[in-house]
């Protein structure tokens, strides 16, 4: 079991340090002349006014949370599909009615006009 | 020919370490040093070479030449422009989130670098063979969204936030139907190991396929695959005309690259997905007698699927928002819950296996058909049916 994720531990320090060490390398070559007009924020042609970092529609929300509840289904149903030849047929039914639920609650979010991108 | 076994030559490698008078600990752990090297050199050789030929074919399907200056057929082109890359000055602007804003990039390459840990590219050449494979992949996919929304919010710039919000609403939607899509492979062979999905798709001389099985489930993999991969028509959280950049507007040499990098790199592991899962993976003719062909297989299956993505970024315009939205949360979520319960209720009759495979590709071809049905009707009535804002007279003759 280690031995399979031994290379997965390797590889995490590899692909991590590759583009860390990518950037070193650009700082050490790269020309460094900053000023104030160049580090500002970039706008079309006038001056940024204010924060990015504001109040945002809550529409966002509700997706992130419609999104929460089917990942975390889609997860709670891949190790059933693994076990799927070994569970007798009452493991299904309650499989297809935890579907059938959820499909539920999307019908709802969808009636709320949850889903409608205004 | 020889048969190639890179287990066998893992092995070797093993015991030669051991016999240099290393413990067995020790060479393991130069053993995985090694094995991840290798794949990294693996993504930045597929890099290079993709990035050129992608661009020289958006560059004939533009009727352009594509890059062609430097080297033959312009292949040193993406060396050429690492090396001008490297040059650029890097800018943060006053405003970031500096350590976010540094960490975003970093994280990109992270995750399509991780991937790469374990697609199967033939039956003993895979990085490593464990048994949560597809989860992992949606994991490390996650992981990649994430950079992105991380890129946006940091950046502090207007657009950049835009597009973050974009990435949240469009990778995350898109997320659910390819859980699913990526569900019924598993689901069929009963495992979650890459390798174990493309052996169970061996029988019947490629009839086993999943494509023949379940077209569908491949439609919508190939959709969703494409919102995943922000490639067009689904590229609206990069959309120049709209966003300038999105979330990569403030980033600037390497840091940028590394963004190209990870775009193009998901690209095609979504491609190695796509074969691994629905077209047969390594499976071909005379596999089994010379392995080292699975190889070649796998490539050739990959690069069309490349191809395709490459052809219809090129071709298609993007879509709307909110089109692009409601086609997710309401045409395809519902077709793969239905999908999902009829392949489960199928599988679970206790029929012969050509049998439940004629069922399934049944059900996915009524049910596919039917959505689409119902779709038309739905926009019939939808306001933003695409109505005719005049009628062109036509001459009478």
């Amino acid at each position: 079991m280690l031995d399979q994720y031994g290379l997965i531990g390797a590889l995490a320090i590899v692909a991590f340090l590759f583009p860390f060490a990518g950037v070193g390398i650009a700082w050490m070559l790269r020309p460094k002349h900053p000023n104030p007009v160049k580090k500002s924020t970039y706008e079309c042609g006038i001056e940024t006014i204010g924060d990015a970092w504001v109040q945002f529609r809550a529409q966002y929300y509700l997706i992130a949370l419609i999104f929460v509840i089917f990942d975390i289904e889609v997860i709670f149903l891949f190790p059933f599909a693994v076990a799927f030849e070994q569970v007798g047929p009452f493991a299904v039914l309650e499989a297809i009615l935890f579907v059938v639920i959820l499909a539920g609650g999307l019908i709802y979010a969808w009636k709320k006009d949850a889903l409608e991108w205004q | 020919m020889d048969k190639i076994d890179l287990r066998v030559a893992g092995e070797a490698f093993h015991q030669f370490l051991i016999n240099i008078g290393l413990t067995s600990g020790q060479a393991s752990l130069v053993d995985w040093i090694f094995g991840a090297l290798i794949l990294l050199l693996m993504f930045i050789v597929l890099a290079i070479l993709l990035i050129w030929f992608e661009r020289k074919l958006a560059g004939r399907v533009q009727d352009r030449l594509g890059p062609n200056r430097v080297g033959p057929f312009g292949l040193i082109q993406p060396i050429a422009d690492t090396v001008k890359l490297f040059t650029k000055e890097d800018i943060t602007p006053t405003g970031a989130d500096r350590v976010t804003f540094n960490l975003a990039p970093t994280l990109a390459v992270f995750s399509i670098v991780m991937a790469f840990a374990v697609i199967p590219f033939a039956d003993k050449v895979i990085g490593t063979d464990i048994n949560v494979g597809v989860v992992y992949l949606m994991a490390f996919a996650s992981i990649g969204s994430m950079s992105l929304l991380m890129a946006g919010w940091s950046s502090n710039n207007k657009y950049a936030l835009l597009g973050g919000f974009r990435v949240v609403a469009q990778l995350m939607s898109y997320e659910i139907p390819m859980a699913f899509a990526m569900l019924l492979p598993v689901l069929l062979a009963g495992t979650m190991r890459m390798n174990g999905i493309v052996e169970e798709q061996g029988q019947f001389f490629g009839l086993g396929w999943n494509i023949w099985i379940m077209p569908a489930v491949f439609i919508v993999y190939l959709t969703t695959a494409l919102a995943e991969g922000e490639r067009a028509p689904f590229d609206l959280l990069e959309a120049e005309s709209e966003i300038v950049a999105g979330y990569n507007i403030e980033y600037s040499g390497l840091k940028f690259a590394w963004f190209y990098l990870a775009f193009f790199m998901n690209t095609w592991v979504l491609s190695a997905v796509a074969t691994t899962l629905f077209l047969g993976g390594w499976q071909g003719p005379f596999v089994s007698q010379i392995p080292a062909l699975g190889v070649v297989y796998f490539m050739v299956k990959t690069i069309i699927m490349f191809i395709l993505f490459a052809w219809i970024r090129a071709t298609f315009p993007r879509l709307r928002i909110d089109q692009m939205m409601s086609f997710c949360w309401k045409f395809l979520v519902p077709v793969m819950l239905v999908l999902f319960l009829l392949t489960a209720i199928i599988l679970k009759l206790g029929l012969p296996t050509i049998v439940v495979w004629l069922l399934i590709l049944l059900s996915n071809v009524v049910v596919f058909a039917g959505a689409l049905w119902l779709l038309g009707k739905g926009l019939e009535k939808s306001k933003w049916a695409s109505k005719r804002l005049f009628t062109p007279e036509i001459p009478r003759l």
